[in-house]
């Protein structure tokens, strides 16, 4: 459906319409993270910085019009690529980033006090509300509690103008840089591993180790394998795309199991691996050397316990509820 | 089991700490090219997917506020509350920073993690408790204070951003799942994880309580 039928149409309902609009604006923020890397002197590496930003916006704000057409989604497969390629490359690069002072920050937490944590938490209640008693959805919800954290931050202070917020989104979104789009990409990579059958061939492995038709043992092996695999490879949004498309979906699911509590607690699980593991250096290696501490295994010893006991619990959980 | 040999590069990539983006595009080409999926195929595949999940980009929206929270005091306010609790002992600090990084956590908000957060902030109160009773603060009870406080941020983060409706963790949740034939809600899933975040920061709190009075006792003789 063309851009100008799909928001003339009738037949499309207004959560969607709207939803469209929250990409678009999305899309709009990462090309404008784009175009201002292009024209920083001084960032390093400004045209390969450009294309990624510029793609990624042009995908998230106009994919659905460009799926619609003729051809495109392998045309957006293409430009998949083209995005990672300056990612791959290291060449996505932050520029000059106007850092907030402490001397601001200060200046005004005297004048506006804890009200700082109302537009904190309007974006969360927001996306709650609307998920529970609109038919338009979280991400819309999330969309409205922006628009109310900007309007509040606002009235808080004559410093927050449009052009500020403009700015702390390309500065954030600068640091947070490519791997932002992991998720995306890990669950293209599940729907590729679907459609190649990867996992009709782990389960007929699993098959000969799991007497079919156990939902029990089939759990305890997913949550294990989550935990397993989580911590071999250091993420577990990773680990539950392989872990789900293998075992926990002809093993646990498949005889009927409560696809919303597995999901959600295979994932809480996995992360109970995260925290047992140095692969996943970020959350466990990187602060034992920012802390200067002298056991390299400082942090995740202080989370064993813990891990262990939401591995069981979450294990029971998942026997007990679904 | 030559069509596995795109989870074995996953594996083995995550491992080998290669760029992250270049496994999984690899792993996908490969998986691709063993199933028999023709090039055409591939893409469409990844187009639509990638599109049908533009949802977990949700967070550039998010960025909106969030950055300029920081600028308007945010990390600030939240020393200034951590700052209220009585008595304070290294253990109750870390205790009390972990269920504020809950409740924040649940509504995507953070306070900037260990370097923005832990070590500027944190890591002062929790020694300072110490000293203020009139200890000078033992060096192995520093570092066991830094991997406590490492941890409870770790822990409350990772258990508590689920129950943000429209989070990250969720959104893949859905799409894994969808692609499996299921369809599931993005609030009902935060429903399922509330007990499970509620279990994680309740323990680490007794845990970590627990754990720097046996360390005050331990390196103080008091």
């Amino acid at each position: 459906m063309s851009f100008v039928s799909f928001f003339s149409s009738a037949d499309v309902t207004l959560a969607t319409k709207l939803l469209e609009v929250v990409y678009m604006i999305m899309g709009l923020l990462a090309i404008y993270t784009g175009v201002k890397n292009v024209c920083d002197k001084e960032n390093s590496s400004r045209i390969p910085t450009g294309i990624f930003w510029i793609v990624l916006g042009i995908v998230i704000g106009f994919g659905r019009f460009i799926n619609g057409m003729e051809n495109g989604a392998v045309i957006t497969g293409v430009l998949i690529f083209i995005m990672v390629i300056p990612a791959i490359l290291k060449k996505v690069k932050p520029g000059k980033m106007d850092k907030p002072t402490a001397e601001q920050s200060e200046r005004l937490l005297k004048k506006n006090g804890m009200k700082v944590f109302i537009p904190a938490l309007s974006i969360g209640l927001s996306a709650i509300v609307f998920a529970t008693f609109t038919e338009l959805g979280a991400i819309v919800g999330v969309a409205f509690g922006v628009i109310i954290g900007v309007i509040f931050l606002m009235m808080m202070s004559k410093e927050n103008t449009p052009v500020v917020f403009l700015k702390d989104t390309e500065r954030l979104l600068s640091t947070v840089g490519p791997l932002c789009i992991l998720p995306m990409l890990l669950a293209a990579l599940g729907s590729v591993f679907t459609k190649a059958g990867v996992g009709e061939v782990i389960a007929s492995y699993v098959e000969k180790i799991i007497p079919s038709g156990n939902v029990t043992v089939g759990i305890i092996v997913y949550a294990l394998g989550m935990v397993l695999f989580t911590m071999i490879m250091g993420n577990a949004y990773a680990a539950i795309t392989v872990m789900t498309v293998g075992i926990g979906g002809p093993f646990v699911l498949a005889y009927g199991a409560d696809p919303t509590v597995i999901g959600m607690l295979a994932l809480t699980t996995g992360f109970c691996g995260t925290l047992l593991t140095p692969m996943a250096a970020n959350f466990n290696i990187v602060p034992v050397a920012m802390l200067d501490m002298k056991k390299r295994f400082g942090v995740i010893k202080n989370q064993a316990v813990i891990a262990g006991f939401m591995i069981v619990f979450n294990i029971v959980y998942m026997l007990l509820f679904s | 089991m030559i069509k596995l040999l795109g989870i074995l590069i996953i594996i083995l990539g995550f491992s080998l700490k290669l760029d992250s983006i270049l496994i999984i595009m690899l792993s996908a080409i490969v998986t691709a090219v063993a199933g028999g999926l023709t090039p055409t195929e591939l893409l469409t595949t990844l187009g639509e997917t990638f599109v049908n999940n533009r949802s977990m980009a949700i967070f550039i929206l998010i960025m909106f506020v969030t950055g300029t929270l920081e600028r308007n005091g945010l990390k600030e306010a939240a020393a200034k509350l951590i700052g209220k609790i009585k008595n304070p002992s290294s253990g109750k600090v870390i205790a009390a920073y972990g269920v504020m990084r809950g409740i924040f956590g649940a509504f995507n908000v953070s306070f900037g993690g260990v370097a923005g957060f832990v070590q500027p902030i944190i890591m002062p109160m929790a020694t300072g408790a110490v000293e203020a009773s009139g200890n000078e603060i033992n060096e192995d009870h520093e570092e066991e204070i830094k991997g406590m406080a490492s941890a409870m941020e770790n822990i409350a983060w990772f258990f508590c951003q689920v129950l943000f409706v429209g989070g990250s963790g969720g959104l893949l949740i859905q799409g894994t799942l969808a692609g499996l034939g299921y369809d599931v809600d993005l609030g009902a899933l935060a429903k399922v994880a509330i007990p499970t975040a509620v279990a994680a920061i309740v323990s680490s709190m007794v845990y970590f309580i627990l754990k720097d009075r046996r360390l005050m006792k331990k390196y103080y003789k008091k």
